[in-house]
């Protein structure tokens, strides 16, 4: 009764780790990443940080598939993922919240929600206009609850009607978390998860994402600037700077590394 | 979604026969009814159904697994969530094994939860999520008495390695394993109870010091039970929404109690915010809400009204009048005219039919407020509205209901009529004593108590001052020691003043203060959206709520609403002076009790200055403030509140005793 079907078919599903390995991206000159290397170990939650323009999120377009690398590789349970488009990468079991919300802000939040499902529909176009038949409803009904638990999930329950415009910041971040959860991904990409957010809204938002870790069992990749957060929740920490790797280890030690000080602050770290 | 439909067989209390406890009743319900629905909750967008069979089913296994546990007879069980099947399977389990059952407030914090385990010291806590286990073992080892920790929504407790914590699927897996042989020792354990049992400790909301636990028989809260079902006949299978805190002994009664003795079908909403869609969706046939809630409702309709396009507002402010001049009519005990009857058809049916299913309360038989008093405009707001509205009285000690109206005798000032087999008297010193069945077995260890609580009658000394005027119908006053006397010996009601004053939909709380002063004077704190939207309309510019309160147009908006006040009230006892409270009074500053009562000696404490500033006639006051962020962290600040008076004191006859 108390655990839903979601969370144990989630539970079911294999953990899935992440190998980077020596990624570059060039965009013309500027080299956006320079021989990136680090694992994600399966079920950990690695944080990314580093200052603006560091390379964070062209690391993370590199992993969904939105930019291919021009040399190294991204292997998902020793996959190659770089040589395939996005929504196949997708459909390996990769999701990821964007920064910037990119939710569909007429559809209401419920519909938001089944989108996630998408993937997972395989349609028969041609069948599916043409006739509604016993299939499409059984279908429909399977999706509408795996959604229906994940809005339990993230506690949207009283807006599951509500047009996603009409929310607020932090409840349409919440939306593509949920969003994103629907394609029950195995590792999860999430992009400044708690950025303009409010205090309130932050600890809610990080109340979920160790929910997803500890309770989906889901490998999830963070990029964030509150290291307030990521000190408190990360298994590991990767710094990047210049498009290249400078630091890796756990939060606490990473806080003290001279190499970050010298990316953040600017002091410490020899001249070179 | 199919719903069951009523039961076609009548209510004949042959339910009851021989069952004596609601165990025994849950019982035989699942006999009679198997398969029908019992009890109802939405999960995931869908209205889930539990037959009575399977209601049985988990209250057994949980009841057997709870003993392998340990539960023994007379072990205190506390239970702590939200409205949700898995509270009911949970007392009922624990009651079912002789165990005592003690529902604290969900919300309840730090010092009140500690002493209500303290006080009670359960062997077993049942608690729903995360949260509440978070508050139980903040307690740290504190609470020596709780050997096991059963939880039943698992989110956020994965990491937890505290070895007292099970979940009840397991305990009820445990409960299951014992087949047969279990299933015949429940029933011989549910059979072997009687009415003089104590079903558990039921504690009070505590507005008048820490929380005192109540022990009520099985005796006490069926006999309530049938004899509301006498006065107020449901029919099986009617539908009632669960949704006040389960520690409240109101909600007990209706959610378990009569709901098993009608037997009726309990919805539990989807979450605690969607309580208002909830209720729409089911469209209960009883409910039993504090005046709050009432309250609430009526002001959410006040602000729609008034947000609405000119069309719709004009004809509900005609449908209300409307609806206002058939009530009058009624209750004066004339005919209502032709043209007047045909109008009140027409508003029926252009307004008055929605504006009830907006608040889903289309298809009410009865409605119940209590807990506390309720200002006579709400109360001939739903009359109006055509809702059987009722007020009920009777307190935790009398199993919460002892006086109640009777169909087309209920009235604004009155309580109502005593249930059968309850006799209430007044005594010599005004105070109203309640006595029969109904009357609780005594407080948890705590004689002394008990004895100052009964005469040698066992007569429950309520400690309300109230009279019965010829018609049978009690009249409530109030709290016989808050009747308060000014220093020229003038006696007034304090609580009185403060109702008067509630109704308006701008304030929300108000604390009245006179006692051996000159004059009565009040601490008001308006209401944030209400006054918000006033705001808006008018282009009042306003940052913070404090802000807001201290905005010269708020000022003179509530002053004119003290002085509607003070128009129906005797010279000498109306508000001269009064101040609008920077923040709204919180239950979590222990300035009201969980039920929303003030806690008026703490309030008086912790704003001693105010108040002397208030009778020194200055027109400002400095207030030093504390704001408590998430229970630990404090921070300081100071607010400048405006003193204000609403009648020139000098304008009245000069007082004696004034230095």
């Amino acid at each position: 009764m108390t655990t839903t079907q979601f969370t144990d078919r989630t539970r079911a599903v294999e953990q899935k780790g992440l190998e980077i390995r020596d990624v570059s991206l060039r965009f013309g000159g500027v080299h956006a990443l320079d021989g990136v290397s680090f694992d994600v170990k399966p079920g950990e939650l690695l944080s990314i940080i580093g200052p603006n323009g560091a390379g964070k999120s062209s690391l993370l377009n590199c992993i969904s598939g939105f930019y291919r690398p021009q040399q190294g590789g991204i292997y998902l349970d020793g996959q190659d993922l770089t040589r395939l488009k996005p929504h196949q990468i997708a459909g390996r079991g990769i999701g990821r919240v964007f920064q910037n919300i990119e939710l569909f802000s007429h559809l209401t939040v419920l519909e938001n929600v089944m989108l996630g499902r998408h993937h997972a529909l395989r349609p028969k176009w041609w069948a599916d206009a043409l006739y509604f038949a016993p299939r499409q409803l059984r279908k429909e009904l399977e999706h509408r609850r795996v959604a229906e638990e994940i809005i339990d999930f993230v506690e949207i329950e009283k807006y599951r009607q509500m047009p996603v415009g009409q929310l607020s910041y932090g409840l349409q971040k919440r939306v593509e978390l949920a969003r994103a959860l629907a394609m029950e991904p195995a590792v999860l990409l999430l992009d400044e998860p708690v950025g303009g957010m409010n205090q309130e809204e932050t600890e809610d938002m990080v109340r979920y994402i160790l929910d997803v870790k500890e309770q989906l069992g889901t490998t999830v990749v963070l990029i964030e600037h509150h290291m307030g957060v990521v000190v408190d929740i990360s298994d590991r920490v990767v710094v990047i700077d210049f498009g290249r790797k400078v630091a890796e280890g756990p939060p606490r030690e990473i806080a003290q590394h001279p190499e970050v000080l010298r990316v953040y602050l600017g002091k410490g770290g020899d001249p070179e | 979604m199919k719903v069951m439909a009523a039961d076609p067989v009548l209510a004949d209390h042959s339910t009851l026969g021989s069952c004596q406890t609601m165990p025994q009743l849950l019982v035989e319900n699942a006999e009679r009814y198997d398969r029908r629905t019992a009890l109802r909750w939405k999960r995931f967008g869908l209205w889930e159904q539990i037959s009575w069979a399977d209601y049985r089913d988990h209250v057994r296994d949980l009841a057997l697994g709870l003993t392998e546990l340990g539960l023994e007879a007379g072990h205190r069980v506390a239970i702590v969530g939200d409205n949700r099947p898995e509270w009911a399977y949970a007392a009922l389990a624990v009651q079912a094994m002789k165990g005592w059952s003690v529902g604290l407030y969900q919300d309840s914090l730090g010092e009140e939860f500690r002493h209500i385990i303290n006080h009670a010291e359960p062997e077993i806590a049942i608690l729903q999520d995360q949260e509440q286990v978070d508050k139980l073992l903040g307690l740290g080892d504190g609470v020596p008495s709780v050997k096991h920790i059963v939880y039943y929504d698992s989110k956020g407790l994965h990491s937890y390695d505290d070895p007292r914590l099970v979940s009840m699927e397991e305990v009820k897996e445990r409960g299951r394993l014992q087949g047969l042989e279990g299933a015949e020792r429940f029933a011989r354990t549910v059979a072997s109870a009687d009415g003089k049992d104590v079903a558990g400790i039921f504690y009070t909301s505590g507005t008048t010091g820490a929380p005192k636990g109540t022990m009520l028989t099985y005796g006490n809260l069926m006999s309530m039970a049938t004899g509301l079902n006498d006065v107020d006949p449901l029919k099986p299978g009617d539908d009632f929404l669960s949704f006040l805190p389960m520690g409240w002994i109101g909600e007990q009664m209706m959610t378990m109690a009569t709901a098993l003795l009608v037997p009726l079908v309990v919805n539990f909403p989807e979450e605690p915010e969607t309580v208002s869609n909830d209720l729409r969706e089911i469209g209960p046939r009883a409910m039993f809400a504090p005046p709050r809630v009432w309250e609430n409702n009526l002001s959410t309709y006040q602000v729609g009204v008034e947000e609405a396009p000119w069309l719709k507002r004009v004809t509900a402010h005609w449908a209300m009048r409307i609806a206002h001049r058939a009530l009058a009519r009624r209750t004066a005990g004339k005919q209502v005219p032709p043209m007047l009857w045909l109008a009140r058809l027409l508003a029926e049916h252009t307004m008055l039919r929605s504006v009830k299913n907006s608040m889903g309360l289309t298809r009410l038989r009865r409605a119940y407020t209590g807990g506390a008093a309720m200002g006579p405009e709400v109360f001939d707001f739903f009359q109006a509205l055509g809702v059987n509205l009722k007020q009920v009285y009777g307190q935790t000690e009398c199993a919460g209901i002892a006086v109640v109206h009777r169909d087309g005798r209920a009235r604004s000032d009155t309580v109502g009529e005593p249930l059968p087999g309850v006799d209430v008297t007044i005594a010599d010193s005004g105070e109203i004593f309640i006595g029969g069945d109904f009357v609780f077995a005594g407080y948890y260890r705590d004689p002394e108590a008990t004895a100052a609580a009964l005469t040698p009658q066992r007569q429950l000394r309520t400690g309300d001052a109230g009279f019965i005027d010829p018609a049978n119908q009690l009249t409530v006053i109030d709290r016989v020691k808050d009747l308060m006397c000014l220093a020229d010996e003038t006696q007034f009601s304090p609580q009185f003043l403060e109702n008067r004053l509630k109704f308006s939909q701008y304030i929300r709380d108000v604390v009245i203060f006179g006692r051996e002063r000159d004059f009565v004077s009040a601490l008001i704190s308006i209401d944030a959206a209400n006054v918000g939207h006033w705001a808006e309309r008018n282009h009042v510019g306003y940052t913070t709520y404090t802000d807001l309160t201290q905005k010269p147009e708020v000022v003179s908006l509530i002053l004119s609403e003290v002085r509607r006040v003070n128009v129906d009230v005797p010279d000498r006892t109306r508000i001269h002076r009064f101040v609008l409270l920077h923040k709204e009074l919180d239950a979590d500053d222990d300035e009201l009790t969980r039920t929303r009562k003030i806690r008026r000696g703490f309030v008086e404490e912790r704003y001693r200055d105010l108040i002397d500033a208030l009778y020194g006639g200055e027109d400002r006051c400095e207030l030093r403030t504390e704001v408590r962020y998430s229970g630990e962290e404090v921070a300081e600040s100071t607010v400048r509140l405006q003193l204000l008076t609403a009648i020139d004191i000098d304008a009245t006859p000069p007082m004696c005793g004034r230095a």
